[in-house]
């Protein structure tokens, strides 16, 4: 055994080694699941157990006859055992002295897109396996394209089954030269070429001597050795706040793992989206207080002033913003069976950021084997597309090409909270194609002007505070008819207020806007907008709109502001409706109905539920309602 | 490796702490399965980690089969204490009232009365949303595909061809009514890692890892050490000392020790680069059938 003080050094050393992460890309006739089991064999770790084992199942399900099938020591489920297919992501992992590793292992056909992607997602480096009597086919040209879209920067085409073309340099230079020019339209800075033979062993781990006119370094060698620590962005300072730390009175820290950027002591920054400035008091560890800390470690610091920041927010050097915008374009990957429908206001996870979007528009989709981009207004499971998103509230994110962790997001359904799609967000915007285009940069600095005039002055004027208060309902519930009565016993009461509904403002201020829900949701905001104005006058506006979901009516909520805003719904059952618009609803033609084809929210906070039966006491029941509130009158 | 280069064990800590703290920030109420084991001992230091210098903002549950070493109970109970941990010990009232045990019953009864339907109404009881496991993705074949953050319906079942995709380091934390989410931060690290971890950061373990003269039975192979009179006769008859060590932990007559003298950590991490045989060997419930701990895993296994 070996000497205590050598085992000690030697664990030392061992300790310090990095961590590489992998995908391996390819079908199992390409041989990578006997890469990948070759690659834990030969280095070691293949425990002799599971070979025990191995060697029992591959008697009873195996592929490879009596020899050993190194696969079916990685393809975990047992359904999929007996398919003789990897249907989904696998990890392993293995260690050489210099690095461990750890391969995500992903199935190769194209109905497995959405796994590769996922494997792809973490992975610092890609094998993409050749088999050499084939050559570069239709499947080599779909990997490659996914992972130059998930911005892996190191690829390694392995030319496997080399033994079946007898070695020869002119097949694997052929191959190499399609590849080249293949892979030039695409982003992939670091591309190695590695002849080999998996079931053979030649060079996997050791050089091998049949292929002497390969000069390069065997696969394992060469994974051993590639140079990955650069590719994080140490550049651009993004602290996405994951968790605020407050064990006591004295201490409140703000813990992230560190998307991008180096965090120091004594530097300056700032937060989003307040814009508040700050400097960094410390940076907390368990293991004692740091200078300065870098991606991905994960930290806590402290401010030296009392700012605002929750969960969600994002701190950065004040010089150095991410973009701030609730509009964007991004790739985005269709993971769910169910396509996708577009009227679904989808929750997005960003950043520890949470919010709601919907897709506006899909410009096109991209076939993932030709490259060949098409018109689609939806995508569907595996489908890849460029889309138009507009979120909630504000994001704050980089290009994914820039920065990944600030690039990428997951979309959530609203029902059945499945994972339904990922986006990574390009570059360029279009601003043509966005429903808004005022930035919310732009309207922080627009948003309040300079009046003379001020709330009280407005108050005492009118006798009363500017609020909304807004009736939903579906169409047909006499909600319209309520508003107006309300409007002129107000009036009459001697208010000064101002009536909006569907009609009136959709012949002139949204003319262009069908009844789509992306168009209906940018109807509203012009409402919301507008209320927000005559509001801050000192005007109560009666608005009257269906305003179907719950999304929809926060986000109005959010312009006109919470405390001005009282929610009204005419609760009238689809039954009731149908019978006062008879002709409405049997028109098969009018589409986006709610309640007929589109969902309506009923809302759970509604400050009344008014009886669309008895609608002549209505007005009478919201007077009360804002007198009591002192919206009108005040005295 | 330039200075902004973390270590493997660095890496690992910190995605780990990553994901502990997502689900503080996400989960209405968590909790953190200990299991006493090496893995839990990780696992709860990666959580102080995390939460530093607060203390950490959910308990910890223990399900205890009641079959565990009496070692296992004293360091849960001593280690608990010393760092002011909120322990919870949950345990199957009935069958252990109506006498389940792996020697009466079998192995496969006694897991899935006091171990699984435990664990189970132990969640339920609580109303926990999101659990932590200690389990790794190197254990087992069917762990290899398990998701970080693993979808469980409302009877606990995990459904393997129906998982969420899981990207970057973005987890979807929804969840209905009833449904909860089972979380497994130590996903990536293998046996080795833990080992040297647990060096690295001078964590304390269970000695029942580290080798001694124990008194051992050879019970189909395994080796089987008499940790209480409850063991039959017959058996503590064939009883002699040997020197072993455990590589797992759990209940004492289905736990086989194997022939160590790896009597520190640095022996045991040499032992663990050299050994050619893998961790659950030595747990006896994997051998039912071909498949089970997948099978136990659809049922709500941890």
């Amino acid at each position: 055994m070996t000497q205590p003080i050598d085992i000690k050094a030697f664990l030392d050393q061992d300790e310090k080694k990095d961590l590489l992460r992998l995908l391996t890309a390819g079908s199992v006739d390409d041989g990578k699941s006997t890469l990948i089991g070759r690659l834990l064999f030969d280095s070691k770790r293949l425990y002799e157990d599971q070979l025990a084992a191995l060697q029992r199942d591959s008697k009873r399900v195996g592929h490879a006859g009596e020899d050993i099938d190194y696969a079916l020591l990685l393809d975990g489920l047992k359904a999929e055992r007996e398919q003789g297919i990897t249907i989904d992501v696998a990890y392993r992992y293995f260690s050489t002295n210099k690095r461990k590793f750890i391969i995500a292992d992903t199935p190769g056909h194209e109905q497995y897109t959405r796994n590769m992607v996922t494997g792809a997602s973490t992975a610092n480096l890609a094998i993409i396996l050749i088999d050499a009597t084939k050559g570069v086919i239709t499947q080599t040209r779909r990997h490659t394209f996914l992972v130059s879209l998930l911005g892996i920067k190191h690829v390694v085409l392995a030319v496997n089954k080399m033994d079946l073309v007898d070695f020869d340099q002119q097949v694997f230079n052929d191959i190499c030269e399609e590849y080249k020019n293949f892979v030039a339209q695409l982003d992939i800075p670091d591309v190695t070429y590695i002849p080999l033979s998996a079931l053979k062993g030649d060079n996997v781990v050791d050089h091998s001597e049949r292929m002497p006119w390969y000069k390069g370094m065997a696969m394992l060698e060469f994974l051993e050795s590639v140079h990955i620590s650069s590719d994080r962005n140490f550049d651009d300072l993004r602290y996405p706040v994951q968790y605020v730390l407050r064990p006591d009175r004295d201490f409140r820290g703000f813990s992230t793992r560190i998307a991008s950027g180096i965090v120091r002591k004594g530097e300056e920054i700032m937060v989003l989206p307040s814009r508040k400035k700050s400097t960094i008091k410390s940076i907390t560890t368990y293991d004692g207080e740091l200078d300065e800390a870098f991606p991905p470690q994960a930290v806590t610091i402290t401010l030296n002033d009392e700012v605002d920041v929750s969960r969600g927010d994002m701190i950065v050097y004040p010089d150095n913003l991410p973009r701030i915008e609730r509009h964007f374009e991004a790739t985005v990957v269709w993971m769910d069976e169910k396509p996708m429908d577009p009227s679904i206001q989808f929750f997005i996870k960003h950043a520890n950021n949470s919010t709601k979007v919907r897709i506006d528009k899909i410009k096109y989709k991209t076939d993932v084997n030709t490259l060949q981009k098409s018109e689609v207004d939806f995508l569907e499971l595996n489908e890849i597309g460029r889309a138009v998103l507009t979120t909630n509230k504000p994001l704050f994110f980089d290009p994914y090409k820039k920065n990944k962790n600030t690039g990428s997001f997951v979309l959530i359904h609203p029902v059945t909270n499945n994972t339904v799609a990922v986006g990574m967000i390009i570059d360029k915007l279009s601003p043509d194609d966005l429903p808004s285009k005022i930035s919310d940069q732009h309207r922080e600095l627009i948003r309040k002007g300079q009046g003379l005039v001020s709330d009280s002055e407005y108050q005492t004027r009118y006798n009363q505070k500017g609020a909304t208060l807004w009736v939903t309902g579906l169409h047909g519930s006499g909600k319209n008819e309520f508003a107006f009565s309300l409007e002129k016993q107000l009036f009459d009461m001697g208010a000064t207020v101002v009536l909006l509904d569907g009609s009136s403002v959709r012949s002139g201020l949204s003319k262009e806007l069908d009844y789509s829900p992306t168009d209906r949701a940018e109807h509203l905001r012009r409402v919301a907008e507008v209320c927000r104005l005559l509001n801050d006058q000192g005007i109560i506006t009666i608005c009257s709109f269906i305003s179907p979901d719950q999304a929809i009516r926060k986000q109005v909520t959010d312009i006109i502001g919470e405390d001005r805003f009282h929610l009204f719904l005419m609760d009238a059952s689809m039954e009731f409706c149908k019978k006062n618009k008879p002709e409405f609803y049997a028109d098969e033609t009018i589409k986006y109905v709610p309640g007929v084809d589109l969902p309506f929210e009923t809302p759970e906070d509604a400050a009344l539920k008014l009886d669309p039966t008895n609608n002549g006491k209505n007005p009478d029941l919201v007077i009360e309602y804002i007198r009591e509130n002192s919206i009108f009158p005040l005295h | 490796m330039n200075k902004y280069t973390l270590t493997h064990l660095r890496e690992l800590e910190a995605e780990a702490i990553h994901i502990i703290r997502e689900v503080a920030a996400e989960f209405e109420n968590p909790v953190m399965l200990y299991s006493i084991g090496k893995d839990s001992s990780v696992m709860v230091r990666l959580a102080e980690k995390a939460f530093y210098p607060g203390k950490v903002p959910f308990p910890l549950m223990h399900i205890d089969s009641k079959w565990k070493f009496k070692e296992m109970v004293e360091f849960r109970d001593n280690y608990a204490k010393e760092n002011g941990w909120d322990l919870i010990v949950h345990y199957n009232k009935e069958g252990f009232e109506s006498g389940v045990g792996p020697f009466t019953h079998g192995s496969k009864v006694h897991t899935d009365v006091m171990k699984t339907q435990a664990l189970l109404e132990g969640l339920s009881k609580y109303k926990f949303d999101a659990a932590f496991g200690g389990a790794r993705r190197d254990e087992e074949k069917s762990r290899a595909k398990e998701r970080i953050f693993s979808f469980r319906d409302k009877f606990h079942q995990w459904d393997p061809k129906n998982q969420r995709p899981e990207l970057w380091d973005i987890y979807n934390a929804k969840v209905h009514k009833g449904e909860s989410i089972r979380v497994f931060p130590i996903s990536n690290w293998t046996e080795l890692d833990i080992w040297q971890y647990i060096r690295l950061e001078n964590i304390p373990i269970v000695p029942l890892y580290y080798a001694k003269e124990r008194p051992i039975v050879e019970v189909d192979g395994n080796l089987i050490m008499v940790d209480d009179e409850r063991m039959p006769k017959e058996l503590v008859e064939k009883a002699e000392m040997r020197k072993v060590r455990f590589r797992t932990l759990g209940c004492y007559p289905l736990t086989g020790a194997i022939d160590s003298e790896a009597d520190n950590i640095e022996k045991i991490v040499e032992e663990m680069m050299t050994v050619t045989v893998s961790e659950r060997t030595t747990r006896v419930i994997d051998f039912d059938q071909e498949g089970s701990m997948e099978q136990k895993k659809r049922e709500g296994y941890f």
